[in-house]
């Protein structure tokens, strides 16, 4: 085995292809980033450019904090996809460990039920959950988005995690039985630790979609007060104007946030694979 | 697998109902319902201006009445060309790079993660908003960049084409998603047992053809959720041909895809009124389609690559 | 975990309900989002002041998904108690839903005249159910500066029209025509609703197509597909690809001569341009023949039928209905020309150039927009398809007229 050469052949072939990709994948990002602080001739002549002395301009910044309240439409979009996700994880693995773990009547029958839910888009209930809304007088509360976006997210948690706990052995939690534990007792302290990765998979999966999604904000929470820091970008794309300093500020804006809690998810993600649980 | 071997009398495992109950409600109230409701719908129709049952009706217009039928077949072509392409694309890429980004001696390996991740991200409306504004003919960064490598012939106003524009939105999205698999498989890869990849590296098998005869194998259930992530999500979409292209997916329909063809059904658009009734024809087209390519999916596939579960 | 979920449920439950005011809010859906800042400073703010005790709030949602989520809120009951209208059927869709209420009664309805109130009033002629806030014309907006270093001056015939095109092509600095198809709407509504009257002679011919004695396939509805397959010639690199904004941007920055227009633009022109503006009617075939213009009514207010709030809302209905907003709202939106018949002063001298024509030519509105927009395929929408088509040389003029003639005999029948 010649190893030494050939492996840094290969190493640094890796880092090229790997890098190559980053900056395929890091450009369009930058394009907005850069262009959000120029000024709007600036933004069209020159669109690679960083912003220099003479383009730059904070314009868009000014024109959306003048026209919205950015910081509760950030806590807004935060509170929402916060608790969503939190119910999310927490109810899609219980029943995940459920439909995997235990032998009963009817789970083949369950799990396709629920896994029924990943092929078809919730959009097209929105009458009737807009109806229910209305009745339940949740219109332009935030419990409104959150429940909605628990039952669209549900699905795939529970589709995701069920396959990752099936991967768990037997040995681990017949042990913990015969130690006494009980079944809860089994699944926090020893099957959710076990499944970290997949959960923050499926947090990052299902983060993204809420975070992002324009429809159930615009029919559910339109409000000054409910409205998400999606809705409130949306707002500077107009029939005949466009403002373009004020949309690539404001997209700006919303990117820096989700893209701190993918961060954070993704140092978890990290934790957890490393961990070497699922052995 | 590893299901229970503790086959207790049914009577006293309440915990399964603890467990499912949060969720089946949930799930059952905010999303079975409202759906139901809707994809009922596709059984009736306005005759005469009063609501009548019609069966299949509405099934067979959208099936063969050439009004709905050209539309419908032609949302239907484009958005199998939308899937193939992700599927020869954004699925090898993202075991590509989850390959390079599995070994553990590779540096920075986080920093590259973490970077390739971030279009998964993104919204729609930037996706789509910063990719017009790059393949934009007239401020469009392409053909500045195309011509300062002295390849400016090669550049066309790709998405205003017919011929080009369903291919350009295709890769769009697939630069966009290709996280998904990379993340998921990456996952899978670094779970591979050590022992199982040191007893390879005894017998010689290193490199390539470790990956190859190793660990494609073991990681395959996970390409088969990847993959059929990916079908969903291809039979799915909307958002991105909707914020660069319009409810209209021009040019000439040519990017028209089931989402776009059933929001403009069933919400209307512009001048279009709404129609419920085809619009939850094809919702419920669509959601028969899925269905058909998940059970296969789960039928022959799954069943297959089980047998490699460690 | 659980209880902490609860408590941030009961908190922000609690917090929604305390955002509720004690005197009248009345929110108003609109899909201008282009005009938060007009309504937010300066029409709200006159109407607040005259009726103390009413709080107006603005609340536009996008173009693009206003009528999707409107329709979703009424149904659910759930909008606001003023309805920003749409021309035409889509408003007497919701009318006939019952969604929106008659304003036959309102104060100040009767200061309309019934052509402006046409188009949110029912078939019948006998029931209004929004009163008209705007109308926007069509013609052509130039670069005055590019025009004069060219030595060129703006055309009052086709061939005129043409040859201008051809002499700013020649130059080669400047895009001659600033139209993109990418979007469709713009090849349809800037390009074959403009200058599509001319030959089909306004509402004439409009009325007899609507009575089924002309077809889209006779001369004057398919001549103007010709001409439009024409200007592809003159249109930037990669229109096809050209959107909307690029459009407004291509000619703002004074990249491009001409940009066929709609009124509407006025007001973000006048502030962008760095140069002056000049604006020509469509132009004729040969000189001294009638010009006819589309002046159409876009813009209406209606009042939900479920609100709550009926009285103040009617109020503030009575209110648009008066000179003080006609005025308000002409200048603040020069463009959008408002519909009562009070005398209003405009300051914008393009809007006044647009405003003029009125006396010169005949005017006509969007011939897809009334009656033949009612069913599937849906006429205006196939038209977006068709224009961008012609333009983009995939379909020829002839086979675009045919297939919306076929479209339309597969629905709509023409009363006798």
């Amino acid at each position: 085995m010649s190893r030494p050469p050939s492996s840094l052949i290969r190493g640094i072939g890796a880092h090229i292809a790997l890098a190559g990709y980053t900056a395929i994948a890091l450009f369009p990002v930058a394009v907005i980033v850069i262009n959000a602080f120029k000024s709007r001739a600036a933004i069209f002549s020159e669109p690679l450019m960083p912003p220099t002395a003479k383009s730059f301009s904070l314009i868009g910044f000014e024109t959306i904090s003048s026209r919205g309240d950015f910081l509760s439409y950030f806590v807004n979009s935060a509170t929402v996809t916060g608790v969503s996700l939190a119910l999310i994880l927490l109810f899609g693995a219980m029943a995940a460990f459920a439909l995997s773990e235990y032998r009963f009547r009817g789970n083949a029958l369950i799990a396709l039920y629920v896994a029924l839910g990943i092929m078809i888009p919730i959009r097209l209930g929105t009458v009737a959950i807009l109806q229910m809304m209305v009745n339940g007088g949740l219109v332009n509360n935030l419990l409104a988005l959150i429940l909605v976006y628990t039952a669209q997210g549900l699905p795939l948690s529970v589709f995701i995690l069920t396959e990752f706990m099936r991967q768990i052995s037997a040995d681990l939690k017949d042990a913990g039985r015969i130690d006494g534990l009980s079944e809860y007792k089994i699944f926090f302290t020893l099957v959710l630790p076990l499944v970290r990765p997949a959960i923050a998979t499926v947090a990052v999966f299902t983060m993204i979609p809420i975070w992002n999604d324009l429809w159930f904000p615009l029919i559910l929470a339109p409000a000054e007060q409910t409205k998400t820091i999606t809705l409130g970008a949306q707002v500077f794309i107009g029939q005949f104007v466009t403002d373009w300093n004020a949309v690539l500020a404001a997209l700006t804006l919303a990117i820096v946030p989700v893209l701190i809690l993918y961060l954070l998810f993704s140092r978890q993600l990290v934790r957890g694979l490393t961990a070497g649980a699922v052995k | 697998m590893s299901s229970a071997k503790f086959n207790r009398p049914p009577s006293t495992r309440w915990h399964i109902l603890v467990f499912l109950t949060p969720t089946l409600l949930i799930y059952t109230a905010l999303m079975v319902i409202p759906l139901a409701s809707t994809l009922k719908q596709s059984l009736y129709n306005r005759v005469d201006d009063t609501l009548t049952f019609v069966g299949f009706s509405n099934f067979s217009k959208l099936l063969f009445d050439p009004i709905w039928a050209t539309g419908f077949w032609n949302a239907l072509s484009n958005n199998l060309v939308f899937f193939v392409i992700h599927m020869a694309l954004q699925n090898p890429i993202g075991i590509a790079l989850a390959a390079l980004l599995a070994n553990p001696k590779l540096r920075l390996a986080r920093f590259y993660r973490t970077a390739i991740f971030v279009p998964t991200i993104l919204s729609f409306v930037i996706v789509g908003f910063v990719w017009k504004l790059i393949l934009s003919p007239l401020w469009g960064v392409a053909p500045s960049m195309l011509k300062a490598i002295g390849l400016g012939w090669l550049f066309a106003p790709w998405l205003g084409r017919e011929d080009s524009a369903l291919i350009a939105l295709s890769l769009i999205s697939v630069w966009q998603f290709v996280g998904m698999p990379m993340i998921l498989i990456y996952a899978a890869l670094l779970s591979i047992p050590d022992e199982v990849l040191e007893a390879a590296e005894c017998d010689g098998i290193v490199g390539w053809s470790q990956f190859f005869k190793i660990k494609l194998p073991l990681i395959l259930p996970t390409i088969g959720i990847a993959s059929i992530l990916t079908f969903v999500g291809n039979f799915n979409a909307f958002d991105l041909v909707y914020v660069s292209q319009g409810a209209q997916a021009g040019p000439n329909y040519s990017t028209d895809l089931l989402g776009t063809f059933l929001y403009r059904t069933f919400f209307g658009f512009q001048l279009q009124l709404g129609d419920t009734y085809m619009g939850a024809t094809i919702a419920s087209m669509m959601f028969l389609l899925i269905l058909f390519g998940v059970c296969t999916y789960l039928f022959f596939v799954q069943r297959r690559l089980q047998r490699y579960q460690f | 975990m659980r209880k902490l979920f609860l408590a941030c449920l009961a908190a922000t439950a609690f917090c929604s309900n305390m955002a509720r005011a004690e005197n009248t809010t009345l929110t108003i859906e609109s899909w201008r989002t282009d005009d938060i800042a007009i309504w937010q400073d300066k029409i709200i703010p006159a109407f607040e002041k005259a009726h103390p005790g009413i709080t107006v709030r603005f609340s536009p949602t996008a173009p693009t998904e206003y009528n999707a989520a409107l329709n979703a809120k009424l149904d659910a009951g759930s909008a606001g108690d003023l309805i920003t209208c749409r021309p035409f059927d889509a408003s007497l869709a919701l009318y006939d839903k019952q969604r929106l209420v008659s304003l036959n009664d309102l104060p100040g309805i009767d200061d309309f005249s019934p052509v402006a109130k046409a188009a949110w009033t029912t078939d019948d002629a006998k029931t209004t159910f929004c009163v008209p806030m705007a109308s926007v014309i069509h013609g052509f907006i130039y670069n005055v500066d590019i025009f004069s270093e060219l030595g060129l001056s703006a055309p009052k015939t086709n061939d005129e029209f043409f040859k201008l095109l051809e002499a700013i092509k020649a130059d080669g600095r400047f895009v001659p025509m600033a139209l993109g198809t990418v979007d469709q709407w713009e090849a349809a509504t800037m390009g074959y609703q403009n200058i599509g009257p001319t030959y089909w002679k306004g509402e004439e011919g409009r009325l007899a197509l609507v009575g089924g004695k002309e077809k889209l396939t006779d001369e004057g509805w398919a001549e103007p597909y010709r001409v439009l397959k024409r200007w592809s010639d003159f249109l930037g690199d990669g229109y096809k690809a050209q959107t909307y904004p690029d459009s407004q941007n291509l000619f703002t920055l004074g990249r491009a001569a001409i940009f066929p227009a709609g009124s509407w633009e006025i007001g973000l022109f006048s502030q962008q341009a760095q140069f002056k503006l000049g604006a020509f009617p469509p132009p004729v075939a040969s000189a001294g023949d009638t010009c006819y213009i589309s002046d159409h009514p876009d813009i209406g207010l209606g009042l939900n039928a479920a609100s709550k709030n009926a009285d103040a809302a009617r109020t503030f209905l009575s209110w648009v209905a008066t000179e003080e907003f006609a005025t308000l709202y002409s200048n603040a939106l020069p463009g959008f020309f408002a519909l009562s018949k009070h005398p209003v002063k405009l300051d914008n001298a393009l809007a006044k150039t647009f405003l003029s024509w009125r006396a010169d030519c005949q005017s006509t509105i969007r011939s897809t927009y009334a009656i033949l927009s009612r069913g599937t395929p849906n006429l205006e929408n196939e038209t977006w398809n068709a224009s961008a088509n012609v333009i983009n040389g995939v379909e020829t003029p002839e086979a675009a007229a045919k297939r919306l003639q076929d479209g339309l005999d597969s629905w709509y029948k023409p009363a006798k």
